[in-house]
C-alpha cells in the first residue's frame, strides 16, 4: 500500500531535499502572494505579527515537539531579545543590528547556564522550573527600571541598517516573512540530521537513546539553546516593529500563548507552528466584535481544537487527508 | 581473553538484594547466557553492567578497564550495547530511523552544518541509512524498514532492538529475553541471528527463559537465583546440576524440569 503511493509521487518530489523543504516552499509562495489580497496596511501588520510569533513557536516546537521537553518560560527569552534592541541603542549607543545579535547571544548564554540544571528535571518538574525562570526574568525587567523603564516599559529606537532606516508596516512584513521562512528551513534541516534523530529518540525513550550512545543531557541543552535563540529573535522583531515594549513581552501569559501555538498547530509540525501562531494572533482580532465575550469564545475555540483535532491542526488534517487517499 | 568482568557486584533495593556479590568473567566472542527464575536479578545485572544503575559494591571491567559507574552513553562509546526486556522503542520513528539512532556514536557532523544542511550532512545521512539498512537486514527486518515502529509486532520489535544495538557496532551485546513472545519458527530464526552475531566476533550476553534456545546456542551459562550465583558451566554441566533444576522449578518441578531441559 505504502509502496504504491510512493510510486505515484514524481521522482523529483521524492528527493530528500525537496521533501524536507516542500512545506516551507509552499509557505514561502503564500507569503509572497498573499499581500496582493491585503485591503489595508492593517493586514500587513497582523500578518507580520503572525510570522514573528511563528518564529518563536518554531523554536519552542523544536524543544517540545521533537525533544519532548516543555518550557513554560520561553517568553523570557523573547524578553531578552526585545530589551536588547531597546536598551542597546538607547543606553549604550550600540546599533540595533548589533544589539539584535547581542540579544541572541545573551539568550543562548542564559539558556546554557539555566538549561544545565533545569533540563535534568522531567515532566511537571521541568514545567514548573521553566515557569519560575520566566517569572524571574519578567521581574528583572520590571525592577531594573533605570534601564528598562520598569512596568511602563520603554520606547524602541527605529533600527538603522547601513544608513537605511527600517520603517513601515510593509517592510516589517517582508522582514518577518523572510525570517520565518529562513528559520523554518533551518529547523527542517536540523530535524533531518543526526541531532534531529537523537532528539526524536529522546522524546520516545531516554533510556534507549543513552544506551545507544546519545548524550541526552548535551542534546537537550543544545536544543534548549537553539530554541532560546529563536525566541530571542522573535522578541527583537516584536520590539522593533511595535516601537515600544513592556515587561509583558516576557510574561507568563506570553509563555503560555507560545505553548498554545505549538500545541494547537501541531506538536512536531513546523507548518503547524505557523498555523498555531496565525490562530492565536488573528482570532482575538477577528473576535473583537464580541467585546466582553471575546476571551471566552477564544477559550472555546482553543478547547474545541484540542478536543476534535487532538494531534493539533496540521497533523490532524494531514492524517485525515492521507486516510482519504488510501 | 576476558572482555567483560564483573567482580563481586551488589545492589539492593530497600531490603531486596537484587544482585548480591555476583562475579562473572566473560570471554570474547562467546554466547554467554545468564539464566535464573523470575526475580533472580538478571535484568538488574544488565542495568548495572550497562550503567543504568550504579552498583553499591563491586566493579565492572571492560577489557581490563574499570568502567564502574560510567553512564550508559560512555559505555556505548566503549562498545557496550543492549536490548530491553520491556521494549524501549522509538515508536514515532520508522524501523529504519530507530536503527539510524543506533549509528549516532559514529556520526560526526556538528550542529551548525546540520542547521545549514551542508553537503557533509547529506553524505552522513546516506552513510547512516546504509549502515542501518545493513543492520536491519541482519535481523531479517528489511521489509519493515519504512513502517512506523509502532505498527510492528512484538517479535519484530524485539529484533528491531537487536538491529538498533548492532548499529552501534558493539564489542559486547547484552540481550534481555530476545525470544519472549516469539513462536517456535521465530525463535529458531533468532538462534541463527544470535549465533551469527557471535561468529562475527561480538560477545553476546544472553538473558533468556527459553531453555531450548539457551541450551542450543550458549557456549557458557551462568545461573542466578535470588540475586546470587548458583552455578556456572557449559550447557551440559548446568543441565546436570541438581541445584539448578531445583532452583528453577522447586523440588516438585524438578522431574518436569529434567524433561524440559533434557
Ligand atoms: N528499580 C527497582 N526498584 C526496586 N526493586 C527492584 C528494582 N529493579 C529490580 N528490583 C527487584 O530486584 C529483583 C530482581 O529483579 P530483576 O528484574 O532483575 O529480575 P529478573 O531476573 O530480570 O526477572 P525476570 O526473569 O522476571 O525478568 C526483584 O525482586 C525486583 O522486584
Ligand atoms: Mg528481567
Amino acid at each position: 500500500m505504502l509502496r504504491h503511493t510512493a510510486d505515484r509521487i514524481p521522482a523529483v518530489l521524492r528527493r530528500p531535499f525537496v521533501q524536507r523543504l516542500s512545506a516551507i516552499a509552499v509557505i514561502a509562495v503564500i507569503a509572497i502572494v498573499i499581500p496582493a489580497f491585503f485591503p489595508s496596511t492593517y493586514y500587513y501588520r497582523v500578518a507580520a505579527l503572525v510570522f514573528v510569533f511563528a518564529i518563536a513557536a518554531i523554536g519552542l516546537n523544536l524543544l517540545m515537539g521533537f525533544a519532548g521537553q516543555v518550557s513554560l518560560g520561553h517568553a523570557g527569552f523573547m524578553g531578552i531579545g526585545a530589551y536588547a534592541v531597546a536598551i542597546g541603542p538607547t543606553h549604550f549607543n550600540i546599533p540595533s543590528w548589533l544589539s539584535f545579535l547581542i540579544g541572541a547571544a545573551l539568550s543562548a548564554f542564559v539558556a546554557f547556564i539555566v538549561g544545565r540544571p533545569i533540563l535534568r528535571l522531567k515532566g511537571h518538574y521541568l514545567a514548573v522550573a521553566t515557569l519560575g525562570f520566566g517569572l524571574l526574568l519578567a521581574i528583572v525587567f520590571v525592577n531594573e527600571a533605570r534601564l528598562t523603564g520598569g512596568p511602563d516599559g520603554m520606547l524602541v529606537p527605529r533600527p538603522v541598517l547601513f544608513g537605511w532606516s527600517v520603517r513601515g508596516t510593509e517592510t516589517w512584513y517582508w522582514i518577518a516573512a523572510i525570517s520565518f521562512v529562513f528559520g523554518a528551513a533551518l529547523a527542517a534541516n536540523l530535524i533531518d540530521s543526526p541531532t534531529g534523530r537523537a532528539l526524536r529518540a529522546i522524546h520516545d525513550s531516554e533510556v534507549a537513546a543513552r544506551v545507544l550512545g546519545v548524550d541526552v543531557a548535551k542534546q537537550k541543552l543544545v536544543i534548549f539553546i537553539i530554541s532560546a535563540v529563536y525566541a530571542s529573535v522573535a522578541g527583537s522583531y516584536l520590539a522593533a516593529f511595535n516601537g515600544h515594549i513592556t515587561p509583558d513581552v516576557s510574561g507568563f501569559l506570553r509563555s503560555i500563548e507560545l505553548v498554545a501555538m505549538v500545541v494547537l498547530g501541531g506538536i512536531g509540525s513546523i507548518a503547524g507552528s505557523l498555523v498555531g501562531a496565525a490562530l492565536l494572533v488573528m482570532l482575538p482580532q477577528v473576535l473583537t466584535f464580541l467585546h466582553d465575550y471575546e476571551q471566552m469564545v477564544l477559550g472555546l475555540v482553543v478547547m474545541g481544537v484540542m478536543i476534535f483535532l487532538r494531534a493539533g491542526i496540521v497533523p490532524s488534517i494531514a492524517a485525515a487527508l492521507s486516510r482519504r487517499r488510501a | 581473553m576476558t572482555i567483560l568482568a564483573i567482580e563481586r557486584l551488589s545492589i539492593a533495593f530497600g531490603g531486596v538484594r537484587a544482585v548480591d556479590n555476583v562475579s562473572v568473567s566473560i570471554d570474547e566472542g562467546l554466547v554467554f547466557s545468564i539464566i535464573g527464575p523470575n526475580g533472580a536479578g538478571k535484568t538488574t545485572l544488565f542495568n548495572l553492567i550497562s550503567g543504568l544503575y550504579v552498583p553499591q559494591d563491586g566493579r565492572v571491567r571492560m577489557r581490563g578497564e574499570d568502567v564502574t559507574g560510567l553512564p550508559p552513553e560512555q559505555l556505548a562509546r566503549r562498545g557496550l550495547s543492549r536490548t530491553f526486556q520491556n521494549l524501549q522503542i522509538f515508536f514515532r520513528m520508522t524501523a529504519l530511523e530507530n536503527v539510524m539512532v543506533g549509528c549516532h556514536r559514529h556520526e560526526t557532523v556538528g550542529i551548525f552544518p546540520s542547521l545549514l544542511h551542508l553537503p557533509a550532512v547529506g553524505r552522513q545521512n546516506a552513510r547512516t541509512r546504509a549502515a542501518a539498512a545493513g543492520a536491519l537486514d541482519r535481523v531479517d527486518l528489511s521489509a519493515a524498514a519504512d513502517k512506523p515502529a509502532g505498527n510492528l509486532s512484538f517479535g519484530d520489535l524485539k529484533r528491531l532492538e537487536i538491529a538498533r544495538a548492532l548499529a552501534t557496532e558493539p564489542k559486547v551485546l547484552l540481550l534481555d529475553e530476545p525470544a519472549a513472545g516469539c513462536n517456535a519458527v521465530e525463535t529458531g530464526e533468532l538462534a541463527g541471528i544470535v549465533r551469527g552475531i557471535a561468529d562475527d566476533g561480538i560477545t553476546v550476553v544472553l538473558v533468556e527463559h527459553d531453555m531450548r534456545l539457551v541450551m542450543r546456542i550458549s557456549d557458557r551459562i551462568h545461573v542466578l537465583a535470588n540475586g546470587r550465583t548458583l552455578a556456572e558451566g557449559t550447557a551440559a554441566q548446568v543441565r546436570a546440576d541438581p541445584a539448578v533444576i531445583e532452583a528453577y522449578l522447586g523440588v516438585h518441578g524438578s522431574q518436569e524440569a529434567a524433561r524440559a531441559v533434557g
